[in-house]
């Protein structure tokens, strides 16, 4: 309800242009590093998808922490948590899942 | 039933496969629950007409956004489909009691017509009886409890309420219209495919489940978000009321599994209807992932079940043992505890699927430590008991008949969670005897507890203790003798869902577990009969100062019913136990020097509509009537949209009303003060 606006805080920090511009400029480097690889191909196959992989997870953080203003502060503390609870779940949830079927295609498949 | 039936397989572009023969007319149990199902709707309809209450229902009930309400109507659309269930039940039980396969047959269930009685049991005790006594016990006391006049989202509770309604109506219709799923209450595929089931039967599970599922969703949103941001001033975490926490925790665990609930049964329904190759058997598809994933969301679902249970037994054994809360942090880091694991044990569901070594492991020791933190809590109540001056009220009597029985539950599912054990166990008797000692002797138990609870709470008077306590004897007997006989059978080598048998050593046994239904049956009667007379007798069992138990927390504080704004003014807590700590300073029941005016959301059609219009697209895909189908997903969006345009969402309530109320809340305290000649619960007053 409305009138529980002076209790709680509803609204997130809305960032500095400083940090806007470091964020802009850091998701830049981390895009062009990756195309910058592959048009190249300076670097073998492998290392290359490792670098993109590295840089995706990279950008990923860069959005969150600039843009989206995740931080330890206390209003956004309760973000940051939620974000991280996912993050575990989805992660056991998949890497679980993966194992597990894993398993069963080795143990339960093998005329495929 | 399915196989008289001619299965339509090109649907008529008008009907779908709908046709006259889908109605099973031909069944004469069918028939028969048919008529009495008609006469009755005829005769409660025909009442609220010829009384003229339809317009009191739509105005006060079906479009109100007023969280005690809604609370109200899911305990009694639980209690509905609790008779449902239950009838399910008996018709099992009686079967198995004659099902000794002799030279007359055996039993008077045909197999296809049992098969879906236990997949219909299943699924309406757990979706449609434990999900709504428990999401309308949070809705009725979670605003209370944190000070809040209604939930964070109020429109989206009710058409979260409307959503779960649309499921279990569908879920009914099925009886009389088709056939519902004849596969287990979770439709593991291949069974549940297109191939397998090819009539209507699995297109009712998905489309009630994928239904009410996304209503249950938004209620976990909703609730999340009401607990996290509108508590009163001065209520930090730590300082929450324990039912408070384990709902915050429940309704965590419902945004987090039910998304997989629901891509799961999108799948099925893609692979049912599109003809895509998920779960199949060939084309790429793998059955088995459909069963890792049903039980990734299948496990949280539990403890969705158990933990608001849990926070029941803790108010209740605080107030009634006159003591704080022993161990209050132990107990919120515990569910916090079992909130993350909960999610680290599923497979312990299909060890014997063939999982190698080192993954049944893994889940069996996780699963084994996930009963540490269950066993916390016990000891956490049992401790809250010791040196209290305990109260034998109903409340009571259901919480230490939990204590015994739950941890017996508990301990045969320590059993289940070897894996070498469960290669024995699994899929027998033991296991229905297992889940079942911990669903009704730990989740069903608390939520009676809880009813009885905060029934004044919410009606304004109590119910009948001597019938509650009755009932709650005839339940715990009625249980132990109904599904212990299953355990002992579990280990004769008895598997479950067997429409009949041969082996004449299990007949005693199963008549026996028949013997508890029929004592279970007495005590949901004497339950029914229990709110009847409560009701009938309510001038003397009124609550007159909205504290009836002498409780500790802040739903007490105000008058029974609440007012539909719940506080005149947000109370400052600075205590645990606020409610408790003001009456012991003396400032309890205090008349404030000035009100305020009070901001409030208006009803709304909105809920009831979008959901109307999802209840005729969710029949329409289940009889592939596409032009319907699509019908009635434009009306939802439309409604939506129309709604959205509304301007005005909410009112103020002005100070005259508020004072008035409250002026009469506090005349009924003094009158009630006046009367009292007990000094058992001190009521301090100040005018």
């Amino acid at each position: 309800m409305a009138d529980h606006g002076e209790t709680t805080h509803a609204g997130a920090a809305h960032g500095s242009v400083r940090e806007y511009v470091t964020g802009l400029l850091l998701s830049i480097v981390l895009t062009a590093i990756p195309f910058g690889v592959v048009m190249s191909g300076a670097l073998a196959e492998g290392l290359s998808i490792a670098l993109i992989l590295l840089c995706a997870v990279g950008q990923v953080l860069v959005q969150l922490v600039f843009f989206l203003h995740m931080n330890t502060s206390s209003e956004q503390l309760w973000n940051t948590t939620s974000a991280i609870f996912v993050v575990v779940l989805v992660a056991i949830l998949i890497v679980g899942s993966i194992w597990i079927m894993h398993h069963l295609n080795h143990n339960m498949l093998m005329g495929h | 039933m399915a196989s008289n039936h001619t299965v339509v397989t090109e649907p008529h572009f008008l009907f779908g496969k709908l046709t006259f023969d889908s109605i099973p007319y031909h069944d004469p149990i069918l028939v028969t629950t048919f008529s009495v199902v008609v006469i009755g709707s005829i005769g409660l309809l025909g009442a609220i007409t010829y009384f003229g209450k339809w317009k009191y229902l739509w105005d006060n009930w079906f479009t109100s956004v007023d969280h005690k309400k809604i609370g109200i109507m899911y305990i009694l659309t639980a209690l509905i489909m609790l008779i449902r269930g239950f009838s399910d039940a008996l018709l099992m039980r009686s079967q198995q009691a004659i099902a000794l396969a002799n030279e007359s047959g055996a039993g008077y269930l045909p197999p296809e017509h049992y098969d879906q009685i236990f997949t219909a049991h299943g699924v309406i005790m757990i979706f449609f009886v434990a999900m709504p006594l428990i999401v309308g016990l949070m809705n009725i006391v979670v605003p209370l409890q944190i000070g809040a006049r209604d939930v964070a989202f109020p429109f989206l509770n009710s058409l979260s309420f409307w959503l779960f309604v649309v499921g279990a109506l569908m879920l009914n219709i099925s009886l009389f219209l088709g056939e519902f799923a004849a596969t287990g209450w979770l439709a593991y595929p291949p069974l549940s495919g297109i191939d397998y089931s090819p009539w209507v039967g699995v297109d009712y599970w998905l489309w009630s489940l994928q239904i009410s599922g996304i209503g249950t969703l938004l209620t976990g949103v909703n609730f999340v978000v009401t607990i996290l941001r509108m508590r009163a001033p001065g209520m930090s975490l730590m300082k929450m009321p324990v039912f408070t926490w384990t709902s915050l925790c429940a309704n965590v665990l419902i945004v987090a599994a039910f998304p997989i609930l629901t891509v799961t049964i999108t799948l099925l329904t893609l692979d049912r209807y599109m003809g895509t190759h998920f779960f199949t058997g060939d084309m790429g598809g793998n059955q088995m992932m459909y069963v890792n994933l049903i039980w990734a969301w299948g496990h949280p679902e539990v403890y969705i079940l158990i933990l608001p249970a849990f926070g029941v037994f803790s108010e209740v054994t605080a107030t009634f043992s006159r003591k704080r809360l022993f161990g209050y942090s132990s107990l919120v880091w515990a569910t916090a505890a079992i909130m993350l694991l909960s999610f680290v044990v599923w497979l312990h569901h299909f060890f014997t699927m063939g999982a190698g070594a080192s993954v049944n492991a893994f889940f069996g020791i996780a699963t084994m430590i996930i009963s540490i933190p269950t066993g916390v809590k016990l000891f956490n109540w049992l401790f809250t008991m010791y040196k209290g001056r305990v109260e034998y009220t109903s409340p009571m009597w259901w919480t230490v008949a939990f204590f015994i029985t739950f941890t017996i539950g508990g301990m045969t599912g320590v059993m289940l969670a070897i894996p070498a054990a469960n290669y024995v166990l699994h899929n027998s008797l033991f296991l229905v005897a297992h889940f079942h000692n911990v669903i009704i002797g730990g989740a069903l138990f608390g939520y009676f507890a809880g009813i009885t609870y905060w029934f004044p709470k919410a009606t304004g008077f109590t119910l009948n203790e001597t019938l509650g306590k009755w009932a709650c004897g005839l339940w715990t007997v009625g249980f132990f003798l109904a599904f212990m006989p299953l355990y002992v059978l579990g280990f004769m080598g008895m598997t479950r869902r067997l429409n009949y048998y041969e082996n004449p050593v299990w007949n005693m046994w199963l008549l026996v577990a028949g013997a508890g239904a029929l004592i279970i049956l007495c005590g949901i009667l004497v339950q029914f009969y229990q709110i009847f007379a409560s009701i009938r007798d309510q001038r003397h069992n009124r609550d007159m100062t909205g504290d009836p138990w002498n409780g500790r927390t802040l739903e007490w504080s105000i008058s029974s019913p609440p007012p539909f704004y719940n506080f005149a003014l947000l109370p400052a807590v600075r205590d645990r136990d606020h409610f408790h700590d003001m009456k012991n300073l003396g400032l309890a029941y205090k008349k404030p020097k000035q009100y305020h005016r009070i901001h409030m959301p208006k009803n709304t059609w909105a809920g009831v509509v979008i959901s109307g219009f999802s209840l005729v697209m969710g029949m329409a895909m289940v009889w592939h009537i596409w032009w319907l189908a699509i019908l009635g997903t434009l009306g939802m969006i439309g409604s939506f949209i129309v709604y959205t345009f509304e301007k005005q969402k909410d009112y103020y309530v002005e100070i005259d009303e508020v004072e008035a109320i409250e002026n009469a809340h506090y005349e009924r305290v003094a009158h009630a003060n006046d009367k009292r000649d007990d000094n058992a619960a001190p009521v301090t007053i100040s005018i």
